[in-house]
């Protein structure tokens, strides 16, 4: 193996500049795959951890997936009942407290339980329809970033006493009131209740800055007339990506739906899939055209050395010797390049992640292109590289194997 | 005295359009340590024979076997295999490899048997070098030799694995007088004194008699064969 190798090596560097091209080639391609995937594996990294910080890792409402199991169902082996939908029964998640300390004893992570309803804020004539959430602050903050969104008052502040509420900025600009102004809340049944503003938040997402408010759970049982109801519970979990077998887990105890994050983004997950497909596919037509300068280069060598090939099989070399010997050309190219282009590649990242620009409508958020560094892709990268590389040697190594030694000799001689 | 080549009515037919009949019918029978020469006009079927016996091609029919083993149903591999331990090739050219030393030509069959460490390989690549006249151009690559020079490390490398049979075709055809005379001689050295088994095939009617025996082709038939000596 050691004289396949050294005479293999001999060929390609007795061809110094074709063989420099085709590394380069190898090279080029393996480099901006590498950059491409860190920055595609990156801004889809930075979206999903974006998606795990503002999302509840698992959320539980008070809505059934299917209908309960039907009496004549276990009375009956025969009965089949099919058709059902689950009733639109929205009152609450039954017997909270028992949920909650189910919850407590094993759950991995925090949860903040609150009672969503619909009303409508208004003030000084002027009306906003409003999703009011009444919330613990104390365990809200646990799960939600809305704490950080704060751009007058705080969250905090909600359990300071009285009857508080903090809203979205740009509901408070619709309505005309600020910090410190007095809102009356509606509430669906009618019920009326006067709320002191005492921080508004920005989010960023325009549904919850125009149409969401936080009020004391307790202030929203009152508002929504059910006393003690929760129907939200949100998760956060200390690993985020063990979301679904808890949420699984979660439904099949207390047999309200239990949507894991994965679930309620699932749309984006698989946009994220065929995203990696089409780059992968780029890598493979990048890796493609690298592969056809080794198949020339190799080519070229197999053809110059027609004469060799048929004197070492004179020597006692194989088929099978002659076709490792060019393969093994088309892999040390591949190789070198691959090796070449890991440099360019880990040169080319470091360059992306080193670009810094302003993201903030207001110019105030200076942030850096996302990039994830990962050996998977100097690996993947290589694997093509050197994939198309042995298929580029082996087709002229296959042709090399077979020529007939004699026709050689007769035409040379 | 078990011969080392038994053929037995070795045919090589060449499927063109219009087949070429290369060989026809050939029966002999070599034994160790014979000098033999392989005469006949130009397209008689000289090389071709040549190339049957030393396993570079395959015959029509007829059946061939080489130091006691029958090569009928040997794959390429063992044909390979047969021509490193057993055979050695000296062709009109030299052919030689441009890229390596003309030791590291001789040390290449070697190194594929893969008996020797490789500072045996290059200690008996550069006796056989020495042994040839050809102690000073150790590390000379083809292209720095003469052309007889070149067909003498040919001679060599053929040397290389020490095969019971050396197969040498037109080896003096491209050499001056004085370079044919002295390859020559390294190939009668190498039956009296070494007792190889060589076929040599020349155009040269001269030197045919001076070896034990000619084999005669005409039209890929076996004319006569003869003792020479």
């Amino acid at each position: 193996m050691r004289l396949i190798l050294d005479i293999a090596l001999t060929h390609i560097v007795g061809r110094g500049r074709q063989t420099f091209v085709a590394v380069i080639g190898v090279a080029v391609g393996v480099g901006f795959s590498i950059a491409m995937a860190a920055l595609m594996q990156g801004g889809q990294d930075d979206f999903v951890e974006q998606l795990i910080d503002t999302m509840p890792h698992v959320q539980i409402t008070d809505e059934r997936r299917t209908s309960k199991r039907q009496p004549a169902e276990d009375r009956f082996a025969a009965a089949q009942i099919s058709g059902l939908r689950p009733p639109d029964d929205r009152r609450g998640i039954i017997n909270p407290t028992a949920a909650m300390a189910w919850l407590d004893a094993w759950l991995p992570g925090r949860y903040s339980a609150s009672l969503r309803t619909q009303g409508v804020v208004r003030y000084v004539g002027r009306e906003a329809g409003a999703s009011i959430v009444g919330v613990d602050p104390a365990t809200e903050r646990a799960v939600s970033p809305i704490v950080g969104d704060f751009v007058a008052g705080s969250f905090i502040a909600l359990g300071a006493g009285g009857n508080n509420i903090v809203m979205g900025d740009r509901m408070a600009d619709k309505l005309g009131a600020g910090l410190g102004d007095t809102v009356s809340a509606v509430s669906s049944t009618g019920l009326s209740r006067a709320f002191r503003i005492v921080g508004l938040f920005h989010t960023g997402t325009t549904a919850r800055d125009e149409g969401e408010a936080y009020i004391l759970l307790k202030n929203a049982q009152i508002l929504s007339e059910r006393a003690n109801a929760i129907n939200d519970i949100r998760v956060k979990l200390d690993d985020p990506f063990s979301s679904p077998p808890i949420a699984r887990r979660i439904e099949a105890e207390l047999g309200y739906k239990a949507v894991a994050w994965q679930e309620a983004s699932e749309g984006i997950m698989e946009a994220f899939v065929v995203r990696n497909v089409i780059m992968y596919t780029v890598v493979a037509a990048i890796m493609l055209v690298a592969g056809f300068g080794i198949f020339n280069i190799v080519s070229t060598i197999t053809h110059e050395k027609a004469r060799d090939i048929a004197i070492m099989k004179s020597l006692g070399f194989s088929q099978n010797d002659m076709q490792r010997m060019f393969v093994i050309e088309g892999l040390a190219i591949g190789g070198a390049g691959s090796a070449l282009g890991w440099a360019l590649g880990f040169a080319l990242t470091t360059a992306l992640a080193s670009v810094r620009f302003e993201l903030d409508a207001g110019g105030q958020e200076i942030t850096n292109l996302p990039i994830a560094w990962s050996g998977l892709h100097y690996a993947i990268a290589s694997v093509f590289a050197l994939g198309s590389a042995a298929v580029a040697g082996y087709l002229p190594a296959r042709r090399a194997a077979r020529l007939n030694p004699v026709d050689i000799i007769r035409g040379a001689s | 005295m078990s011969a080392l080549i038994e053929a037995d009515g070795l045919t090589r037919i060449l499927p063109e359009t219009v087949p070429v009949t290369l060989v026809k019918d050939v029966s002999l029978s070599i034994d160790p340590g014979e000098f033999v020469a392989i005469t006949g006009p130009s397209g008689s079927g000289k090389s071709s024979l040549l190339y049957l016996l030393g396993l570079l091609d395959l015959p029509t029919s007829g059946r061939l076997s080489v130091d006691g083993r029958d090569c009928g149903d040997m794959d390429e591999a063992a044909r390979a295999r047969l021509r490193l331990d057993k055979m050695g090739f000296v062709f009109q050219f030299h052919f030689l490899l441009p890229e390596f030393s003309a030791r590291d030509n001789i040390a290449i069959p070697m190194r594929k048997l893969g008996r020797l460490s490789r500072g045996e390989i290059n200690d008996r690549a550069e006796a056989l070098l020495a042994s040839l006249g050809l102690e000073d151009h150790v590390h000379k690559k083809p292209f720095q030799l003469s052309g007889g020079q070149r067909q003498r490390v040919a001679v060599a490398r053929s040397l290389a694995n020490d095969p019971a049979l050396l197969l040498a075709d037109e080896p003096t055809g491209s050499l001056d007088s004085k370079s044919s005379e002295q390859v020559f001689s390294i190939l009668r050295a190498l039956v009296r004194e070494q007792g190889k088994t060589v076929l040599v095939v020349t155009h040269d009617m001269e030197m045919a008699g001076r070896m034990d025996r000619r084999i005669h082709l005409v039209d890929g038939m076996l004319a006569d064969a003869e003792a020479t000596v």
